[in-house]
């Protein structure tokens, strides 16, 4: 039996891709040369201004470049680093971390982000069988995204979905070509499946 | 009658205002006599109330708080409000619908600490929430509740809302005031603990939401009175976020102690009808799992920690006959691969194995040999992993493994009988093409 080898020659997967030697380490951008828009600029430098230590402010200024442009692209990430006075490899080591911040899209990145729990209460009740259900529905736009994701701290309306932060659930076979159409639409997700409306199960909470 | 201290009337409308939370006393006489006290004096009478943490390591909080040292540095209270622990959803619940609470149980413990600077991590999945939060500080400063000298008091305190980006490991307490601090949320060895070196190195009090949150109520009922609720060392009521196959999902708020089946079945339904429980993870998937022999155990702190498990942050997550304890397992071990921040070697390696052989065993492509290596792998892990993550996935996988043992050996001998490969329908150099990982 033939032994699988990658291209390089090994069995053992190398970098994805290989560093470039020849060229110098990216330094800080210099504003010069590096445009960013003001309201990106000035949202960036607000959030700086609440922190002891500005460099706080790399999560929720890479939110709003995100916002921006779609994804952590590589020019947002310039953008980002020329205000932050920081280097890009400090924020890409930040955005690769998190999640909920996009490094690997292509574009103009996502206008829509669909997270469906697959994680152990949701999964009990049919998460992933919904998540590969709401993705066929959804469809092939580009820009949006259709992702599994880990426990969104909503397991009491398992199996749920969270459309950009609104989060709807119990999400049943029924009601998956109406949310796919919301989603497309960008309508607002099952209004009357909305954790943010939903009361308290506890029996003597409103006793 | 139970006793329902945080959820008591949770769903007034506009209970997350300032005008309605005022109203019920919020904000009152509790905390100006609070305030009001010498800090020491609060650090005894939260000591004395005995109240654990609630996010799941179950510290004394009145002890932790006390381990912040004098000084008239910049001191620092951190609230812990990244809830990304699997199963839990008490704290979305406080901070939606009463995030004021949360706010005075702030101003409270940043006193108790001597903090001048307060920040809430809130995890960034939790959009609507976050904004709730943020509008509930705004009117806090706007009433003269935040900033500089808070009520005439003398006492100023700054607060600063931070929203997270999606990492369980955020949730532990020193890869939070990593992520804080702007980098990735790595953790950090202890000691030094946040006491003495926690956000931009100073003295740091973290706490969680709903740890925070009680101490408003332990001021107004008076410590003694709070250690009288709950059982022996752990006093007081605890929100438990029950989900999983029960008839009524939700957050339940309990006194500690009371028998885990009045949980399950009493508030939440059981499992749904014909259906037995299989087993439960009773303080989150960080937890070692029982069975339905343990339903009768009370659920407090010592009572778990004596069966062999953990309360942690309240979770209590139900599985049914009707799901195989492989998928239960598989699931528990993708989500620590996933979350593990590959700092430590231990975690970062044993996670990933364990998902991988739990996959092969999906697959089809194990021996019971698998099964003595994987609970190997815990061994080695647990006490070895710079952080709580480690061990958070060996305990339940080696919990599963060895209460199931039977159970796993028949899916791997089922799933080894099925498989086109080994059984010989399919050549392997066939299968390698087709992705097969053989």
């Amino acid at each position: 039996m033939e032994v699988r080898r990658f291209s390089h020659g090994s069995r053992v997967p190398g970098w994805d891709e290989a560093a470039r030697l020849s060229r110098n380490p990216a330094e800080v951008p210099d504003p010069a040369t590096t445009p960013v828009p003001d309201e990106l600029r000035a949202e960036i430098e607000a959030e700086m201004a609440k922190f002891p230590d500005p460099r706080s402010a790399a999560i929720p200024a890479l939110k709003a470049a995100q916002r921006l442009h779609g994804w952590c692209s590589p020019e947002a990430i310039e953008q980002v680093a020329c205000v932050m006075r920081v280097t890009p490899a400090y924020l890409s080591a930040v955005a690769t971390f998190y999640d909920m911040l996009d490094t690997d899209a292509e574009g103009d990145g996502y206008r829509r982000r669909v997270y469906v729990c697959t994680n152990i209460s949701c999964s009990l009740r049919g998460g992933r069988e919904l998540l590969q259900k709401l993705r066929e529905a959804v469809g092939d736009a580009e820009d949006i995204q259709v992702r599994g994701f880990e426990c969104l701290g909503a397991c009491d309306i398992a199996p749920m979905v969270s459309v950009d932060g609104v989060y709807v659930g119990p999400v049943e076979e029924s009601d998956i070509e109406e949310l796919a159409r919301q989603i497309r639409e960008g309508s607002e997700p099952l209004p009357d499946k909305q954790l943010i409306k939903r009361p308290s199960v506890d029996p003597e909470a409103n006793a | 009658m139970s006793l329902h201290l945080i959820l008591k009337n949770i769903d007034e409308p506009g209970l997350n205002t300032l005008e309605v939370y005022r109203r019920r006393g919020g904000y009152g006489e509790r905390m100006l006599k609070a305030l009001r006290m010498q800090p020491e004096e609060l650090v005894e009478e939260l000591k004395a109330s005995g109240l654990r943490g609630r996010g799941g390591a179950g510290f004394s909080m009145g002890m932790k708080a006390s381990f912040m040292p004098k000084g008239t540095m910049d001191k620092y209270l951190v609230c812990n409000a990244d809830e990304s622990e699997p199963g839990t959803f008490k704290d979305r619940e406080i901070i939606q619908k009463i995030p004021h609470l949360l706010i005075e149980g702030m101003i409270i413990a940043a006193h108790a600490a001597g903090a001048n600077r307060a920040f809430i991590y809130i995890r960034g999945e939790y959009v609507q929430q976050a904004d709730i939060l943020e509008a509930a500080v705004k009117e806090a400063y706007e009433a003269g509740l935040l900033g500089e000298n808070i009520l005439g008091t003398g006492m100023s305190l700054e607060l600063t809302v931070k929203r997270g980006a999606g990492a369980y490991i955020c949730g532990e307490e020193t890869g939070l005031l990593d992520s804080l601090e702007g980098k990735r949320g790595h953790p950090r060895l202890k000691p030094p603990f946040p006491a003495n070196q926690g956000l931009y190195q100073g003295p740091t009090l973290i706490n969680n939401v709903e740890t925070l949150s009680t101490v408003p109520l332990i001021m107004e009922m008076g410590a003694e009175e709070y250690a009288k609720i709950g059982a022996e060392g752990s006093s007081g009521t605890k929100l438990v976020s029950v989900s999983g196959n029960v008839k009524r999902p939700g957050n339940y708020e309990i006194e500690l102690g009371i028998p885990a089946r009045e949980i399950i079945y009493g508030l939440a339904g059981g499992p749904p009808d014909g259906r037995r429980v299989k087993l439960w993870f009773p303080g989150g998937s960080s937890s070692p799992v029982l069975t339905e022999d343990d339903l009768d155990i009370p659920y407090d702190f010592n009572s778990l920690q004596k069966a062999g498990t953990m309360l942690g942050s309240g979770a209590i997550i139900v599985v049914d006959d009707s799901h195989s304890v492989v998928d239960v397992a598989l699931w528990t071990a993708e989500f620590y691969r996933h979350e593990s921040c590959g700092k430590c070697s231990p975690c970062r390696e044993g996670t990933n194995w364990t998902m991988k052989m739990m996959r092969r065993i999906r697959d089809g492509m194990a021996t019971p040999m698998d099964l003595d290596i994987i609970e190997s792998i815990c061994d080695n892990m647990l006490g070895n992993c710079l952080c709580a993550l480690g061990d958070a996935m060996a305990m339940p996988i080696s919990s599963m493994v060895r209460k199931f043992r039977s159970e796993f050996e028949e899916y791997i001998e089922r799933a080894r009988e099925a498989n086109p490969v080994l059984s010989g329908t399919v050549a392997p150099d066939e299968a390698a093409l087709q992705g097969a990982v053989l």
